[in-house]
């Protein structure tokens, strides 16, 4: 039975918290023990996303003594589809204070340690020393190496949980005996084969089931109850509503937790992936662009411009600037569409701009000389021309 | 030594063969550990049939495994002589070699108290073609020999070919 080792003394739980947590002390498995155990216990959880909004209302609500909570960012629109710890009234709030407010409405026992940064390798090893086990709710490569390695260090487990769509992984990395996240991954996956949430969306209950799994395997581990996810990637499929696993062995040649490590310290981990990097930043460098404004002053002049849209048939369904729909995919093989408009001035927008910009340089090399990209994109538009234009 | 009755994506199947270029020596690179874990499952599952799912790439005559997957033998009428796995683990298996830019590249069990050959029943019940199978000798719970044969030919007409298994030491590349 897999347990951590707790440093601290079992500290008394006073009437109020007694009845409080009274249907886990009627358990044998948890008991008056166990419930001190989860008092003792701290927990870093990285994010309050997608994935930390469950699981820290849940640990909260069990009664995990400390919960350290890390993030950076502030609670858009687009969060609340599935983020349940933010509220609509805290859009525009940084996501710490939001997540700090909700704990501790649900319980005001749970001390909560919060670090509004990034995680980096500068910070990560001094962060992780105060806590027991770390739940890794990031959305990014990056990250996620980085929180496995500083997990390894430190001889802290790593409750490792993702989603995409309508599939989801769980399982608990960087045990003494089990895996750790580069036995799986040694290095980030081929760029553009993960999309983000944001770019091939989630379905927004399935970071609530990943999420409570990862909850789950934490108090598992603080009781020493039960079998916990060492050495098993468990699959959620919330379309056939299936669960299933995969046996992981720890790799004896991993260049992190094997027997002759040759990663043996925290690294540049954007650079890491940046070098296969999916998540490097598209940027809109080095290809000719037009302003939001600027084009709709010359559509108001009416002028002779032909808009080019790089983006899905769903998208444009949410809204459109009427532009002729080519998703950027399907641009290669479809540009002879485009012909009769090679001397029109050509404006290529999509979502934000990024697209739109891959599509510019392409089309640039096909002879597209007069092809610009529309900065921003039909966000920019909504925010700065015509704010009754759908965001999404 | 019941197979697999899965199709993998890609040209498998009943197609015809591919010309086998000249030099023609078919190799399975494999780390020392994932080798030795191959044959501790065998070990472990003695005197029943392990199997698993081997995941890498592969070129030509050559494939190269960077990740083991043991899996459960779903022959629980008659594990010691059979070996099946749930055609589910195989697309989760499939799936995460994916997530990893990579592929099924094989499969292996073991044999019992029986040599590190293939038998007529692993040739019938073997489908995916261009990938290796591993089979590991097990005699009085101890392993023995391992040998690796590829999937040739067509469903019309199958074959193995020996297939040479290369220890890729543990800090080289895990290049084809």
């Amino acid at each position: 039975m897999a347990t951590i080792t707790l440093p601290h003394e079992a500290p008394a739980l006073n009437n109020e918290e007694v009845l409080r947590y009274s249907r886990h002390l009627i358990m044998p498995e948890v008991g008056m023990e166990g419930q001190q155990k989860l008092k003792a216990a701290r927990v870093l959880c990285i994010g309050t996303g997608g994935l930390g909004s469950p699981l820290a209302l849940y640990l909260a609500a069990a009664g995990v003594g400390t919960l350290g909570l890390v993030d950076f960012d502030v609670v858009d629109f687009t969060n609340l589809q599935r983020q349940i710890i933010h509220h609509t009234s805290d859009v525009g709030r940084p996501k710490l204070q939001s997540a700090q407010e909700k704990i501790a409405a649900i319980n005001p026992f749970v001390k909560v340690v919060p670090f509004e940064t990034r995680l980096t390798s500068d910070n990560a090893l001094k962060i992780f020393a105060g806590f027991d086990i770390i739940v890794d709710g990031t959305d990014n490569f990056p990250t996620r190496f980085l929180v496995n390695d500083a997990c390894v260090f430190t001889g802290k487990p790593n409750v490792y949980g993702s989603i995409f769509r309508f599939e989801g992984q769980a399982s608990v990395f960087a045990a003494k005996d089990g895996p750790c996240y580069r036995c799986l991954y040694p290095e980030p996956p081929p760029p553009g084969l993960v999309p983000s949430c944001a770019e091939g969306g989630v379905l927004g209950i399935l970071p609530g089931l990943v999420g409570l799994i990862q909850a789950t395997e934490a108090i598992k581990l603080i009781l020493g109850a039960g079998q916990p996810l060492i050495g098993r990637l468990l699959l959620v499929d919330a379309l056939g509503m299936k669960f299933r696993e995969l046996k992981l062995r720890k790799n004896p040649d991993c260049v992190v937790c094997g027997t002759h490590p040759t990663v043996t310290k925290l690294i540049d981990y954007e650079e890491f992936c940046g070098l296969r990097g999916q998540e490097k930043p598209v940027t809109t460098g080095g290809v000719p662009e037009i302003s939001v404004e600027e084009l709709k002053q010359r559509l108001d002049a009416k002028e002779d411009l032909f808009i080019l849209d790089v983006r899905e048939p769903h998208e444009y369904k949410i809204c459109h600037l009427n532009g002729h729909l080519i998703p950027l995919n399907d641009l290669p093989k479809r540009v002879h569409e485009l012909d009769s408009n090679k001397d029109k001035e050509m404006v290529v927008h999509c979502r934000s701009g990024g697209r739109s910009a891959k599509a510019v340089a392409f089309l640039q090399q096909a002879g597209f000389t007069k092809a610009r990209n529309l900065v921003g994109g039909v966000l920019a538009w909504s925010d700065r021309i015509d704010p009754k234009m759908p965001k999404y | 030594m019941k197979a697999l009755a899965l199709q993998s994506e890609g040209p498998r199947g009943s197609r015809p063969e591919r010309p086998r270029p000249v030099s023609g020596k078919l190799v399975l690179r494999i780390s020392q550990s994932d080798h030795d874990l191959i044959r501790r499952e065998a070990e472990r599952s003695y005197p029943h049939e392990c199997c698993g799912i081997l995941v890498g790439s592969a070129s030509g005559e050559r494939r190269a495994v960077s990740l083991v997957v043991p899996c459960d033998n779903t022959r629980s009428d008659a594990p010691e002589r059979r070996y099946s796995i749930d055609p589910r683990q195989i697309i989760d298996a499939m799936k995460l070699g994916r997530s990893r830019g990579e592929n099924i590249v094989g499969f292996y069990h073991s044999h019992p108290d029986h040599p590190a050959r293939y038998s007529a029943t692993d040739l019938a019940e073997a489908h995916w073609f261009d990938c290796s199978y591993v089979i590991v000798g097990v005699e009085q719970g101890r392993a023995g020999p391992t040998q690796s044969f590829l999937l040739a030919g067509s469903e019309d007409s199958k074959r193995f070919e020996p297939e040479e298994i290369q220890i890729r030491p543990a800090n080289a590349p895990n290049a084809i």
